[in-house]
């Protein structure tokens, strides 16, 4: 680039921030979303407003517990999980109301792959027993979801009809898999997956697990810093690089605090300690929760998703179908396969919460999962992903779960009846498009 | 240019009809090497048709298409780019939500070695063909959408001019630009002339294409009425082919 066009871009950067207010000056320096500020701030609200409340009404606040949180953290894995998926569908201009159907149906078969089948074969508690029933799982998820995609993709079928249809469908042939009945218990290693006092990674583990995601932020930071160096690119201030790096960090290592604050209850300490003839010390003994495993999971698909969506021509392709369909096509994108794609990916998401949903739960039903195509699908959209298509975030989606869980789990504390959690629910949800909308016609 | 050198495009018989209309009838029309050829009709007449034939959006009937003197099979749009031909639609074709750079390099990418797309040089060489073809563009980190039509423009071009492209085929490239971003595209039609592309260009503006074109084919109902060189031709003769579908020359 010539050193005149550095120059100008230069004196660019600088206008702009000398008349703008402090605020905006912080934002621009440090690049960060505004839609993200506002949803950190949305569902700080609705966390302090419940432990307010709780506090007010009922005479204790429950909710910015240790406890509390990390029990929220887990609730919302499942959730979470689809509606890092359920962004790709709805920016591609499709829906997906089969996935709570596909959960049922993927925790069933597992269920009876790992309780049923394995054992006569490797014997009960084999340690091959987890991994065969999650692959195959995955692989029923992303079978269906694949399915789905080809009739909508080659045979034209709306996708609101598809995985209307799919809903059902999926849901029947679970009940007849297992007759209805409930498949327990499920394999030990398995059910560590789903989170509980052993399925979590201790504390040693989160504060591994925390700093290698510290070394993460701040290799990101140092890294983007570089890549701009050599293009010559407009560089962040190095105070918003600092304040960039304190804040990712820091907000890792308070959840590790947090996670590693949260003891395990006596009844476990007690039964943990005989199992490994450890004996407990006067006055108890302290052992950390830690991150729990459904929860890395979680993470991990996020970032999995994230660099899925934003650094490969998957995701560039996935945002050009959203954005103009025909235009992608022309561009030699073959949008049909990236359809049976889209959905094959979101299938194998829907088993991956089935995993963890069943294992959580210790057995599998085939009512799991009723009605969480909803849920996801409230997630996804009110982390700011647009049902006209080609606008939407995995991080966005993933804190949309933590608002909603955050809600019923709120409601569940103060004392609110199930009728008035999907009041508060349905309406939160439609003013959360209503607002975002707002946002999105001013910023134009 | 002489006739004697292999056509860069030769169209033959090319045939393609919906729900049982010929949208384009048996037309042959051949393109050399720096020639510029106008296509005229009215709206329905087939040109549309006729270019997305070449481009891959529709796949022909009947009749064969060939390129610098090889017989070609274009069956999708990615097929037809690897014939370096690019083409410029005239709803621009862009990804609205995504901006400049990603729609230059859709479906082309660049990566990095460990297979990612490598945004940063996508945007650097964004940055070098922009302030070539029009300095004016900055708005490089915005949506499309947010841009005015003559910057949209110029990112349609930009894809064909980058790539280097051999073959170029314009759709109505001025038909919602301003009299000064016209002005920009007529002159970079030009440049690309001399470079030796061959450029096929629509448009409905008669004088326009009097002046940009070596030679205008006017096509009525699907069919062609004749391919004449603008020296040869009048505009009233070319007003009357494609009204009255009736070639002057032919006719005398």
């Amino acid at each position: 680039m010539s050193p005149a066009m550095t120059d100008m871009q230069m004196t660019d950067t600088s206008s702009q921030n000398s008349n703008a207010g402090p605020v905006k000056r912080f934002l621009r320096a440090t690049e960060i979303d505004t839609r993200l500020l506002g949803m950190v701030g949305a569902l700080l609200l609705i966390w302090i407003g419940f432990h307010l409340t709780g506090f007010f009404k009922n005479g204790y606040a429950a909710f910015l517990t240790p406890r509390n949180l990390w029990n929220l953290s887990v609730q919302t894995s499942s959730i979470g999980i689809m509606a890092t998926g359920m962004v790709l569908v709805i920016v591609t201009r499709h829906i997906d109301l089969s996935v709570g159907s596909i959960l049922g149906f993927c925790a069933i078969v597992m269920g009876v792959i790992q309780v049923n089948i394995l054992p006569q074969y490797l014997g009960l508690g084999h340690p091959m027993i987890w991994i065969i029933a999650v692959i195959c799982g995955l692989l029923l998820g992303a079978m269906i979801g694949a399915l789905h995609g080809w009739m909508i993709a080659y045979l034209s079928i709306p996708a609101f009809i598809v995985t209307l249809g799919g809903l059902l469908v999926w849901r029947g042939v679970a009940f007849l898999v297992a007759r209805g009945e409930t498949i327990s218990p499920v394999d030990e290693t398995f059910s560590l997956l789903g989170g509980g006092p052993y399925g979590a990674v201790g504390g040693t583990g989160s504060w591994v697990v925390g700093l290698i995601a510290c070394a993460a932020i701040l290799w990101i930071l140092v890294s983007s810093r570089k890549r701009r160096t050599e293009h010559g690119f407009a560089q962040r201030p190095v105070w918003a690089e600092g304040v960039l790096a304190v804040f990712g960090c820091g907000t890792v290592i308070g959840a590790v605090l947090l996670v590693n604050s949260y003891m395990w209850p006596v009844g476990i300490v007690t039964q943990y300690a005989a199992a490994n003839n450890i004996t407990v010390p006067e006055g108890g003994l302290d052992i950390s929760y830690g991150f729990a495993i459904p929860v890395l999971i979680m993470v991990g698909v996020g970032i999995a998703m994230t660099i899925l969506m934003t650094r490969t021509r998957f995701g560039r392709y996935v945002f050009a179908i959203g954005g103009n369909p025909e235009a992608a096509a022309l561009a030699g994108i073959n949008t049909r396969w990236m359809t049976v794609k889209i959905f094959a990916l979101m299938g194998m998401l829907a088993g991956l919460s089935a995993v963890v949903a069943s294992a959580r739960l210790g057995s599998a039903t085939n009512a799991l999962g009723t009605l969480d195509e909803l849920y996801v699908i409230a997630a996804a959209v009110i982390g700011g992903t647009s049902l006209a298509g080609g606008v939407g975030t995995i991080y966005g989606a993933i804190l949309g779960a933590l608002v909603m869980q955050s809600l019923q789990t709120g409601m569940v504390l103060i004392g609110f009846d199930s009728a008035m959690q999907q009041i508060v629910v349905g309406s939160v949800l439609v003013l959360a498009v209503y607002i975002d909308n707002r946002y999105r016609s001013k910023s134009k | 240019m002489s006739k004697t050198q292999t056509p860069l495009v030769d169209i033959r018989e090319l045939s393609i009809s919906f729900g049982g209309i010929k949208a384009v009838d048996r037309v042959s029309l051949d393109l050399y090497p720096g020639e510029v050829v106008g296509l005229l009709g009215h709206n329905g007449a087939g040109k549309s048709t006729l270019i997305k034939m070449l481009s891959g959006a529709y796949q022909m009937d009947s009749g064969e298409i060939w390129i610098d003197g090889k017989k070609a099979d274009i069956r999708s749009p990615r097929d037809s780019r690897d014939h370096n031909i690019e083409t410029i639609y005239q709803t621009l074709a862009l990804a609205d939500n995504l901006d400049a750079a990603s729609n230059l390099f859709l479906g082309r990418e660049l990566t990095t070695p460990l297979g990612f797309v490598d945004d940063a040089t996508m945007e650097a060489e964004t940055r070098k063909i922009m302030a070539r073809l029009n300095p004016n563009f900055k708005k490089l980190k915005e949506p499309v959408s947010a841009l005015s039509g003559g910057q949209r423009q110029s990112v349609a071009i930009a894809r064909a001019v980058y790539f280097k492209a051999k073959i170029l085929i314009m759709d109505e490239p001025t038909a919602a630009l301003g009299v000064h971003e016209t002005q920009m595209v007529a002159d970079l039609i030009k440049e690309l002339k001399n470079q030796g592309l061959g450029i096929f260009l629509i448009s409905h503006d008669t004088r326009e294409m009097m002046d940009l074109c070596d030679r205008v084919a006017v096509m009525k109902n699907g069919q062609l009425i004749g391919a004449e060189r603008v020296e040869d031709v009048t505009e009233d003769d070319i007003l009357s082919m494609i009204i009255m579908g009736k070639n002057p020359k032919k006719a005398a």
